[in-house]
């Protein structure tokens, strides 16, 4: 991610659901292969422009781990065109707020600003795909930069250097085994022929897509758009990732030990991400386990046993390749990571025993369903809706998910926990604190 | 498919609108029809500086407890009253003020607001919840300590504001929250959460006129307090010192600051044109460009002068490799002197006045930006045309301004320097070293 961005943390939680009444997209593929999404919505002043690239660290490979994230930050130093670190500037100068982040299935860059000005935006993107300097005299500090990144993020993060691990070990093969930001002795090693090569193959029109939600004249910006985007040259397709996550079995168990305070117990279960139709009865699974302070997780663990300080149930149905439903506890000062791992295993073998109640499955339901409408709020929550359900599959999908939450029956919900929950599937994490050297 | 006939931006406004309720409780409304919800922000004072010596930590347990228990409710029918309507509710409290937050669908209005009259006017603070509360609190004060940029703000604010509730944790210290009781927090509730010393702001579906008649009836049980109490004397700042903390990471958590300047001072928007230059500008701050993009020393970089009602601080948060820790704390003295001797030039100041003027609606572009928004103006008397005259009072600061603001209001002489590092690794110069940008 070029710079902290809040916001996404809360956007991105599995619960990603879809509309009541069919969503207004619409859509356009210009002639070079790049395909816009247009969504008006004027209920406030402003718009956002998101280019999405098919391409993250899913798409590196072994000793280049970090190369995507490294070229998102490189892209902001210029073009011909555009001055080294101007873009943020021409932006903020048109009163708008700017930012790119990298995920392992994409790459994406946006700003936000008001509907007069989001020309300067449509610009300066199209601009950025085909004609990036990546000059040299930024690629060492920048080089540096990125390895603070990877410092702040995770070094001297346990949660997340211990989610690091995890995924290394629940994936054998699948690229999801490398982190975003890469190893730190890959981010040394890459040079700026692994940029220039990277971005020659995966920057195309054919290889992206525009998602534009806001304050806007559907007529107007994609004039606009093809415009800009329209004069560049369509790419060879780019190498499609072939590797597929073997069936995992048998547990699998990893700990971490480093200065924390309070331990961590985690475990990955291997699922299939929501193109599969299990994903609507996983999704309403992890509600029903984790989401609020009614949940199963949450009353019994930090309600009435009070051994876990927080508890967490995440399906993240919304990634190209095989997907993860982890689920997450920091233990209570004075408590064992043990009793709490085994506060788990208990209800995770109820409910792959005894089916949920009505009234439990219908309640998760209406805590999606709100979700949903709450979501609709924010210009820049919708378009990522429509840009990661266009990632998986197409954005048309947005439009059958309510519906295939509101399928779900407590039968489904029984099977996929018997079907996935199993404990030959999962990874087991642990975070050891160990003592503080002050 | 077709484009329909949309309204134009213009009319997209806030149009607040404000009342006075029997019981003294100011409502602020902003009518927002687009989606079927309602977002409620209510501030009330009743932060930590109000609560007696020895019990720190009260203010924010009784915040925390407001959802565990009223007359009529315990707190697991409170979480599945909640968690069965998809609402969101949460409590948060500061030095100031404690706020409760709640969004929920249009249609589940009057159970909402029958639940918030409850929790305001008749919590019972059970005797075993208070204990759950207190080692939840506890905890999670643990589990903070893992945060260095956590650790570094607790030093930095108790160096700054010495034997001041400013100075202190909001969430008080494991001992503190130990001593607090069922008498004190009755007793605090009772005094400090009345209508007369809370803002309700209401956006969403709903009108000015339905939102005050349902609020008449739901709030009539919550009865006037006594008069506010008097503001506090400002508090005095603490004298410059380098304190390290020691522990084991890869990068140094630096805060480097003063004393700045409470909400309603003259200067305040000076100082944040000024800032935004300095530091706060993103992308744009001469922070950002020489200590991330020139030397790649750090990932995040930035200043900021933070208002409270009463008090105010000034602080550059940055992280760097331990190795280069003296380095970046150099680099940003020199910054700040540069600014003080300097001041900015016009382009900087036309770039500055640029994105804050621009940039304002993004700050109210969902409705519960603009619900927390609008308590904030109530609560620092801004006026509630405060939209509409922002520009002009941003517009009307000169370079001059930007010079003096610098000089009086940065002082590089009365910097508290907090580093939290590997120290060996960090081998952090004397503080008169450092007062001499070496």
């Amino acid at each position: 991610m070029r710079f902290f961005w809040l916001p996404l943390l809360f956007l991105l939680p599995s619960v990603a659901p879809a509309q009541a009444q069919n969503i207004q997209v619409r859509e356009a593929v210009l002639d070079n292969g790049l395909k816009a999404l247009l969504l008006e919505d004027h209920k406030s002043a402003a718009v956002t422009f998101q280019v999405w690239y098919r391409v993250g660290s899913r798409n590196e490979i072994d000793g280049k781990s970090g190369l995507a994230h490294f070229l998102e930050h490189m892209l902001f130093k210029g073009t011909p065109k555009v001055g080294p670190e101007q873009y943020s500037r021409i932006i903020a100068e048109n009163g708008g707020n700017s930012n790119a982040f990298t995920t392992p299935d994409h790459t994406v860059y946006f700003a936000t600003m008001s509907r007069e000005k989001i020309g300067v935006e449509i610009e300066l993107e199209a601009d950025r795909m085909t004609n990036a300097l990546l000059n040299g005299t930024y690629f060492e500090p920048e080089k540096m930069v990125v390895m603070e990144e990877r410092r702040l993020r995770t070094e001297d993060n346990p949660a997340a250097a211990l989610g690091e691990v995890m995924a290394a070990v629940a994936y054998t093969v699948y690229p999801y085994r490398r982190p975003v930001i890469g190893w730190m002795s890959d981010i040394l090693n890459l040079s700026r022929d692994d940029l220039r090569q990277f971005y020659k193959t995966y920057y195309i029109p054919n290889n992206a897509y525009i998602v534009v939600v806001g304050d806007f004249d559907s007529e107007k910006i994609l004039v606009k758009i093809k415009q800009e985007f329209g004069k560049i040259q369509r790419g060879a397709e780019p190498p499609k990732v072939t590797l597929d996550e073997p069936p995992q079995r048998g547990e699998r168990r990893t700990a971490f030990k480093k200065e924390a305070e309070l331990p961590l117990v985690a475990s990955y279960y291997h699922v299939p991400n929501l193109q599969n139709s299990d994903g609507y009865a996983l999704d309403l699974l992890s509600v029903i386990l984790a989401a609020g302070r009614s949940s199963r997780l949450y009353q019994e663990l930090v309600y009435h046993r009070q051994i876990a300080a927080g508890v967490e149930a995440d399906y993240d149905g919304l990634s190209i390749g095989p997907s993860i439903f982890s689920l997450s506890a920091q233990v209570m000062p004075d408590k064992g990571a043990a009793e709490v791992e085994r506060a788990i295993d208990e209800l995770i073998a109820k409910v792959r025993s005894e089916p949920v109640g009505e009234r439990e499955l219908q309640k998760a339901k209406n805590q999606v369903e709100a979700a949903f409408v709450f979501g609709q709020d924010s210009i820049f929550g919708q378009a990522m809706r429509i840009g990661q359900f266009e990632s998986v599959a197409k954005w048309q999908m947005i439009d059958s998910y309510l519906p295939g939450i509101r399928a779900v029956t407590s039968a489904d919900v029984l099977r996929v926990a018997k079907k996935y929950l199993d404990p030959d599937r999962r990874t087991v994490g642990t975070l050891i604190p160990t003592k503080e050297t002050k | 498919m077709g484009v329909t006939v949309i309204p134009s931006s213009s009319e997209a406004r806030l149009s607040p609108r404000r009342s006075i309720l029997q019981n003294g409780l100011r409502v602020v409304t902003s009518e927002q029809k687009a989606l079927p919800m309602v977002t409620f922000n209510l501030l009330i004072e009743a932060g930590s500086r109000f609560e007696p010596e020895g019990r720190e930590g009260l203010a924010n347990i009784t915040a925390r407890l407001l959802t565990y228990g009223t007359k009529t409710r315990t707190a697991l029918q409170i979480s599945e009253a909640l968690d069965f309507l998809g609402a969101t509710l949460s409590t948060g409290c500061g030095e100031e003020a404690a706020s409760v937050s709640m969004t929920l669908l249009k249609k589940d209005l009057d159970a909402g607001l029958q639940l918030l009259a409850e929790i305001l006017s008749a919590s019972t603070f059970p005797v075993e919840e208070i204990e759950r509360q207190k080692q939840s609190v506890i905890a999670s004060i643990r589990a903070r300590e893992e945060e260095p940029g956590h650790v570094a703000n607790l030093k930095f604010i108790e160096a700054l504001f010495p034997k001041s509730p400013y100075g202190r944790p909001v969430e008080g210290t494991a001992e503190s929250v130990k001593r607090v009781d069922r008498p004190g927090l009755l007793e605090f509730y009772q005094k400090y959460y009345r209508p007369n010393h809370a803002i309700l702001t209401i956006v969403g579906d709903v009108s000015h006129q339905d939102i005050i008649e349902r609020l008449g009836q739901a709030f009539r049980p919550w009865e006037k307090g006594g008069a506010s109490v008097a503001p506090p004397a400002p508090p005095a700042p603490g004298a410059p010192t380098v304190i390290k903390v020691s522990r084991d990471l890869t990068q140094a958590n630096i805060i480097l600051g003063h004393e700045g300047v409470p909400r309603a001072h003259p200067d305040y928007y000076a100082i944040q044109v000024m800032n935004y230059i300095l530091g706060s500008g993103g992308f744009s701050s001469r922070l950002m460009e020489s200590i991330r993009n020139q030397r790649g020393l750090a990932y995040s970089v930035y200043s900021a002068f933070e208002p409270e009602k009463y008090a105010g601080s000034f602080a550059v948060s940055m992280q760097t490799k331990n190795e280069s820790a003296s380095e970046a704390i150099r680099v940003a003295i020199e910054e700040i002197r540069k600014i003080r001797e300097q001041g900015a030039t016009e382009e900087e100041l036309k770039a500055a006045k640029d994105y804050l003027i621009g940039s304002f609606p993004l700050r109210l572009d969902t409705n519960r930006k603009v619900a927390a928004f609008l308590s904030q103006v109530e609560f620092f008397g801004l006026g509630l045309d405060y939209p509409e005259r922002y520009p002009d009072i941003v517009r009307a600061v000169s370079r001059e301004d930007v010079l003096r603001v610098a000089k009086r209001y940065l002082q590089p002489e009365k910097l508290i320097v907090v580093v939290v590092a590997d120290q060996k690794k960090a081998g952090l110069k004397t503080p008169l070293d450092m007062d001499k940008g070496l």
